[in-house]
């Protein structure tokens, strides 16, 4: 076991980090969008954009990712869409995330009480009043260590744009593996560097939500 | 080039078997694991709980296919010996089944109340008697639609396998897609697959969350 020979791979191994942390914070804000966007469709009214909604939901949630990436590197060229590693990879994570967001952010606001939002009204608050404060602070806080847990996974899940050979932490693995023949040392700091990230994202999470989520919990 | 055939079709089908292999395995050798996991997160020893909480967050903190390799390239290093592939995958499926299934039967554990120890206790039961016939039951039925849930992640996970050269579903599709050219309908079909395998377990642990919800 020897540790030295990637010492001096630091740098490639601190893009690959900021290429990681890249496709995380992309994936995962277009995937709240998604989640959002899915969420508000899925209490509508409209019948046909319900369906569409749930079909979305149970195709990205019940095939791996991997070969969810796959298609949208090898397959959509042949429709005339050709999108590079990173963009497809971006593309095929946020569909992912955005399948998880939509039903725990559906939850969280399903887990505000009708008659809170009867309440509101009855006060004669505007619709967007009663959103703003009856519906929207518990159905965050509710919904908020899902949506951080799943944060944590979606990072780790990056790993698999290395398939495609998008240049983020796990590609740049493969890279110094096959500069340096120390497989085992690489991975093992590879992983030492997802750990250290994702402990640090789970901490700051932590410590957001005992900053934002403070109000009571019980009565 | 050659167009696909129906040899193409039954590879892809053949190669469902190390699918379902990998993830027996993974159950076989990950649920006792998990369990003795999620009795030593509730046991009364505060170095026992410590441990296996730590070991529970440093596995589910590395990404899967990270903990493949790492055992793909370090269980020679660290028994001096080579391995079987499948017995380096088989150990960082196990310990990845047994981190996620060790944390939701916890979960379950920790759901039923206090007082059903407590119960037990005044019966007369020794505290295993309490844990075999009192605890377990109703923490089953409680981590049971959770547990259906990670199956379908186990089940997704298995893909991941492909990477180090198994050849199970994605691996063959990748193969059939290289041989036949046509990535469209071969990844479709893979998906299609993965799909009819998930979407049944998927629909199973919903029904069960419904039917405990309503009996509580």
């Amino acid at each position: 076991m020897n540790f030295l020979p990637l010492w001096r791979y630091q740098n490639q191994l601190i893009d690959g980090a900021i290429v990681t942390l890249e496709l995380t914070v992309i994936a995962a804000l277009a995937g709240l969008v998604i989640g959002i966007a899915g969420a508000v469709a899925l209490n509508g009214r409209i019948a046909p954009l319900r369906w569409l909604v749930r079909g979305y939901i149970e195709l990205f949630r019940n095939t791996p990712s991997l070969i969810q990436i796959f298609i949208i590197f090898f397959v959509l060229p042949n429709f005339g869409l050709k999108l590079p590693a990173f963009e497809s990879a971006a593309v095929a994570l946020s569909l992912y995330f955005g399948a998880y967001s939509v039903e725990i952010i559906r939850a969280g606001l399903d887990s505000v009480p009708k008659n809170q939002i009867e309440a509101g009204q009855c006060l004669g608050l505007s619709g967007w009043q009663v959103f703003r404060h009856i519906l929207l602070p518990p159905a965050l806080r509710n919904a908020y260590p899902a949506v951080t847990s799943q944060f944590v996974l979606l990072l780790l899940g990056t790993s698999l744009a290395s398939q495609v050979a998008a240049d983020e932490l796990f590609h740049v693995a493969g890279f110094i593996e096959s500069r340096t023949y120390r497989s085992f040392e690489v991975y093992a700091v590879i992983c030492a560097v997802y750990f250290a990230m994702a402990m640090s994202f789970k901490a700051l999470f932590a410590v957001i939500g005992l900053a934002a989520f403070r109000w009571p919990r019980r009565r | 080039m050659r167009s696909f055939t129906l040899i193409d079709f039954v590879s892809l089908f053949a190669a469902l078997r190390w699918t379902v292999a990998l993830v027996a395995l993974a159950l076989a050798f990950g649920a006792p694991l998990a369990l003795g996991l999620a009795m030593g997160r509730i046991s009364r020893l505060a170095g026992l709980r410590w441990t296996m909480a730590a070991c529970i967050q440093i596995v589910q903190s590395v990404p899967l296919l990270g903990l493949l390799f790492f055992f793909y390239f370090g269980m020679p290093v660290f028994l001096g010996i080579q391995v079987p592939a499948l017995v380096a995958v088989t150990v960082a499926y196990t310990l990845y089944t047994a981190a996620f299934l060790g944390e939701i039967w916890r979960g379950g554990l920790e759901a039923v109340k206090q007082a059903q120890w407590e119960a037990g206790a005044c019966l007369g039961l020794s505290a295993w008697q309490q844990f075999r016939h009192i605890i377990a039951p109703q923490a089953l039925r409680l981590s049971l639609p959770p547990t259906v849930g990670f199956l379908v992640q186990l089940i997704k996970g298995t893909s991941l396998a492909s990477i180090l050269g198994f050849v199970e579903l994605a691996r063959a599709g990748q193969v059939v897609s290289a041989a036949t050219f046509q990535p469209l309908l071969t990844y479709a079909l893979v998906a299609a697959i993965y799909f009819a395998l998930c979407l049944p377990l998927t629909l199973w642990s919903r029904s069960l969350e419904a039917r405990l919800d309503g009996s509580r």
